[in-house]
């Protein structure tokens, strides 16, 4: 068998090309939700997040709800009460997280121990696995990843002047509660959607490590959606044939794909580039000094 | 609330009082934005001017007291530089676009929003930039971007917090003939500072400020030695230069020449 041979080989069966499809569409979707993330200093919000949505799909498997609709409700309601909490200056958003979405999933745990597991694989749930993938799953994926699209190319600028600058933005006409509602939806929704191929304790990374990268890459808002999108979309599909190939949980191996990107280009563009993602979780202080109470220079335009 | 309830004044605060934690920030605060006008509101840390200025922004509510603002008053806010993340990857003209963000809008600017764009930038000096990254700017061509933002949603009162925080002679040189210009214009200003000589003595109105208005008017009516001790709590001389006020230190250190 050649090397092309055993490439395609796995194309032949049905659950691997939904799986590489799922994949796919998961990465271009966390790649796109991550830029705001990054973007907002909330990096530890999907991990926080999925970590919340496990509580809710323990929940929903313990009373046999759906999956979807238990968790979802239960991963958005975390996500606005964090979005909340992290927005009213008494609790960092770290802390806040730290606190919610722990709580969730030491739950979810109990609850799943307690009472045993009617839904989809723990482990599936933890790490992500290429088998698990249904018909309903391929769907809705698409169906997350169409309204996120939708959703960021309508709410295009109240999503970026809200992350940029909610303050001006709540004054200039933006409801910026409503903005960050509606981004923690989408993100809930994507968190949720991709939580049985990537995994609860590794979707974060998908959000995060595509979106650093095209950070390192461009300085412009537009461009980095469109980089992070597709280096998430590669990283899913590399990932989940990796997967196959090494028989090892498909969450890992898209994560790794993701990390050798980011190694790759830390390499290839040097601390130059790295430099622009220094400022992504704190505001920068300009370093020119401040004249006040000093004598008047004799400006013109006096206005007394 | 927006009701109109005099004729020449865009926002009309009495007796408001607002604080945080049961801690008075504000305290009767009685005060009249009138049309036209460019007002400087003065004092230390902690004295409530950000609070007033988010009271005026009707981004806070008032504890106590009432505040009225002309019916379909159009704001803009010049937030400080030093708040800004300047590593946020925009560029000036993404930048100054975010003030058009209401309703379903796509992404890119239409023909007839790029050319205001370029007018505004063009007015404040900086259309050449329009492509550049926020970071590569100097302090007051960033002040000017932030303008040129405020500018675009075409206002009728822009309220600044501490332009002039943070940035060199040169930039509050700029900064303060801009906005002259801008109030020339009929622009009505409202804009925090602490630097009495640098800003505040060049104003032709004051507030001064500590949790209540301690005084208001004409700068030789508010820079007055008895007035600066109550409002920044510290012992201040006022000279006179060519006709300016100029504030100095009135503590006298230890082994010091002067005095």
């Amino acid at each position: 068998m050649t090397l092309w041979d055993s490439l395609l080989e796995p194309f032949a069966y049905q659950f691997f090309v939904k799986g590489v499809l799922v994949a796919t569409m998961a990465g271009l979707l966390c790649g796109l939700l991550g830029v705001f993330i990054i973007l907002r200093g909330m990096s530890y919000i999907g991990h926080g997040l999925s970590h919340a949505v496990f509580g809710g799909f323990a929940a929903s498997s313990v009373i046999s709800l759906n999956y979807y609709l238990g968790a979802g409700l239960w991963g958005f309601a975390s996500a606005l009460a964090i979005s909340r909490v992290s927005r009213s200056r008494r609790i960092g958003s770290d802390a806040a997280i730290g606190v919610i979405t722990t709580a969730s999933f030491a739950l979810g745990v109990a609850l799943l121990t307690l009472y045993g597991n009617r839904g989809p694989s723990f482990d599936a749930a933890l790490f992500g696995s290429i088998i698990g993938v249904a018909d309903s799953d391929v769907w809705i994926v698409m169906g997350v990843t169409v309204l996120t699209i939708f959703v960021v190319l309508g709410r295009y600028r109240a999503l970026l002047f809200s992350t940029f600058d909610p303050e001006v933005a709540d004054v200039s006409g933006v409801k910026v509660a409503r903005t960050d509602a509606l981004l923690m939806l989408v993100l809930s929704l994507a968190i949720l959607s991709t939580l049985t191929i990537i995994g609860v304790t590794l979707v974060a990374a998908t959000l995060v490590i595509p979106a650093v990268v095209a950070r390192m890459l461009t300085n412009s808002f537009g461009r980095m959606l469109w980089i992070s999108s597709i280096l998430g979309a590669v990283g899913g599909f590399v990932g989940m044939n990796l997967s196959y190939h090494l028989n090892v949980p498909s969450g890992t191996t898209i994560v790794l794909v993701d990390a050798a990107v980011f190694c790759l280009v830390l390499m290839v563009s040097g601390s130059r580039n790295s430099r622009r993602v220094n400022g992504l979780d704190e505001h920068v202080d300009l370093s020119v000094s401040t004249t006040t109470m000093s004598r008047p220079t004799g400006p013109s335009s006096s206005r007394a | 609330m927006t009701t109109s309830v005099h004729a020449d004044a865009l926002i009309e605060l009495r007796d408001v009082g607002f604080g945080y934690d049961r801690r008075p920030v504000l305290d009767g605060v009685s005060l009249r934005i009138e049309a036209g006008t460019f007002t400087g509101i003065v004092g230390p840390s902690g004295s409530g001017k950000t609070s007033l200025l988010r009271l005026l922004l009707d981004t806070a509510k008032p504890q106590r007291g009432e505040i009225t603002r002309r019916k379909g008053l159009s704001m803009a806010y010049v937030p400080q530089l030093e708040t800004v993340n300047w590593d946020f990857p925009v560029t000036v003209a993404e930048c100054v676009l975010m003030s058009r963000p209401q309703g379903l809008r796509w992404p890119w600017a239409s023909a007839a929003e790029r050319r205001e764009v370029h007018v505004t930038l063009d007015r404040l000096g900086i259309a050449d930039l329009a492509g550049r990254h926020i970071r590569e700017l100097s302090g007051g061509q960033q002040q000017r971007m932030f303008l040129a933002r405020a500018l675009v949603r075409q206002p009728e009162l822009m309220l600044l917090d501490e332009p002039t925080s943070g940035v060199d002679v040169k930039t509050r040189h700029e900064v303060l003939h801009l906005l002259g210009d801008l109030n020339d214009d009929g622009l009505t200003i409202v804009l925090t500072t602490h630097d009495l000589n640098g800003i505040a003595a060049h104003l032709p109105h004051l507030v001064a400020l500590r949790t209540r208005i301690i005084a208001q008017g004409e700068p030789s009516t508010v820079i007055r030695p008895d007035v600066l001790e109550a409002t920044f709590g510290a012992d201040m001389e006022v000279l006179s230069h060519a006709g300016m006020p100029i504030v100095v230190d009135g503590y006298a250190y230890p082994g010091s020449v002067a005095r």
